[in-house]
């Protein structure tokens, strides 16, 4: 089993570090295009997406990252990194990098002063609903043939979705103390492919 | 599977979360659209909406006050990144308008004319996060006592000059570690000698971290200047005058950005310091009497 890769750029890496230690999963961070051998999967933390895009790109991590997951790595955004991995976007920037098939709007739910917290019922998730903070988060406004919804807030605002071996969710399971999230993914990584 | 949304807005979760967010980042002054479009291409994490940079602020002299409302609404429909804005130390109307107006953090600054010369604003009252200023521990913990949800140290603001920055990056962190060695019985003179509150003095003790993201400010103008300032061990940078008051913002603050990312490489720092042009010209800090310090406003 190899290590999953924390896209350590920019953002709140170590939390999704923190994380993955305390269910005892090893991890390592990426900042390099060669950093991205030898991992079973690359969480996409929280952060800026516009400057974490446009980072990918001065770093060239594009194309070795488009490729890798065409090849099956496993991926996971969390926020800002749901709108890395998006196809498609409601916003002029940044460009995103097509990985999962839906369209993405940003700070769907208003400026800093509207972020919120709320209790989320997550399909396929044992146990009481996930605490989810939402820091100027994303929302999903489209998905493609594939795309199953895990969870929306009011009627028909998904917030978490999946496509075979990829994950995304709008809000920050790393800030909180549940690590069903990660444990999620990380089955999903680990998982043969 | 669908869950109705009970919104918890502005809580110390979120306010501080957003600062989450902004770590490894850099945080650039600006002070029109168009200088906030520049940063935001160049990978700033933020900008913070002024009408003049600190270096500016300090040859002008007079009253430095909370920017016009119409500039700061320009500034955050041109970008789509977090847009910060200034208040006076103690200015709890700014502080009001600035939230009204949208802005997603307010810096409560020393480089502004203080308000008031006892108290803070109390940034409990507020759904909006607010930054600080703080030259040692104390003056952290009694900021983050008052509710500021991130911290960044001090330095001299429109200086160009990174020395009052290291100081009070140094005495932060020192002094965290310090408390962090101490026995607990230890903690409650500590706190009083510290001026801090004591919750918040035992919770140092306990994590070895400040509760909320720490970033440097006050005379970063190269790139090499923010990489320092992360290896000392900073979560982030705030870069005012040294972009827009450098020969070739755009590049700089490309720079900038870079070495903040990839500050424990050596390599990297040297190619992206490569080709600069001038940066913005400094002040020996010694020389300017206390008068004219930014870092000695507020307590």
């Amino acid at each position: 089993m190899a290590p999953i890769g924390v896209l350590a750029i920019q953002g709140d890496f170590l939390e999704h570090r923190n994380m993955l230690d305390s269910i005892g999963i090893e991890s390592v961070e990426v900042r390099l295009p060669e950093q991205l051998e030898n991992i079973d999967g690359l969480i996409i933390p929280g952060g800026e997406s516009t400057t974490i895009v446009q980072l990918i790109d001065i770093y060239e991590m594009r194309q070795p990252l488009v490729e890798k997951v065409r090849k099956g790595l496993a991926v996971w955004g969390t926020c800002a990194g749901m709108i890395v991995i998006a196809k498609h976007l409601k916003d002029k920037r940044p460009n995103p990098l097509g990985l999962m098939d839906i369209e993405v709007s940003r700070n769907a739910f208003g400026r800093q002063i509207d972020s919120f917290e709320t209790n989320l019922d997550i399909n396929g998730m044992d146990g009481p609903p996930m605490h989810a903070i939402f820091i100027r988060a994303p929302l999903v406004t489209e998905i493609g043939n594939g795309v199953e919804i895990l969870a929306e807030v009011d009627q028909g605002k998904p917030v978490a979705v999946k496509q075979n071996r990829i994950l995304a969710t709008s809000f920050h399971p790393e800030l909180t103390e549940d690590p069903r999230m990660h444990t999620m993914f990380a089955n999903i990584a680990h998982s043969m492919q | 599977m669908a869950t109705e949304i009970k919104p918890n807005t502005g809580t110390w979760t979120v306010k501080s979360g957003l600062a989450q967010m902004l770590k490894g980042g850099v945080i650039m002054d600006v002070v029109t659209p168009d200088q906030a479009k520049i940063a935001e291409d160049a990978g700033a994490v933020a900008v913070m909406a002024l009408e003049r940079v600190p270096s500016d602020i300090r040859a002008d002299g007079g009253v430095a006050r909370m920017s016009d409302p119409q500039m700061i609404s320009e500034i955050i429909e041109a970008v789509t990144i977090p847009v910060m804005a200034k208040a006076r130390i103690g200015h709890f109307v700014e502080a009001q308008i600035l939230e009204a107006l949208g802005t997603d953090y307010i810096d409560e600054s020393e480089v502004l004319t203080p308000a008031d010369e006892n108290n803070h604003i109390n940034k409990h009252d507020f759904s909006v996060p607010f930054v600080c200023g703080a030259r040692d521990l104390g003056e952290a913990l009694r900021r983050i006592g008052e509710g500021a949800a991130m911290i960044r140290t001090k330095g001299e603001a429109g200086s160009g000059n990174i020395v009052e920055a290291v100081r009070h990056a140094r005495k932060v962190l020192g002094q965290i570690s310090h408390i962090r060695g101490m026995e607990s019985d230890e903690l409650m003179a500590t706190a009083r000698d510290l001026k801090a509150p004591y919750e918040l003095v035992k919770g140092i003790h306990q994590t070895g971290a400040l509760p909320v993201v720490n970033f440097a400010a006050g005379g970063i103008s190269t790139p090499a200047d923010a990489a320092l300032m992360m290896q000392i061990g900073v979560d982030g940078v705030f870069v005012g005058s040294g972009i827009f008051k450098s020969e070739t913002p755009q590049i700089m603050a490309n720079a900038i950005v870079k070495a903040t990312t990839h500050y424990k490489d050596p390599e990297m720092l040297a190619s992206v310091s490569k080709g600069l042009g001038a940066s913005m010209p400094g002040i020996d800090v010694r020389t300017l009497p206390e008068s004219e310090q930014f870092a000695t406003r507020g307590w």
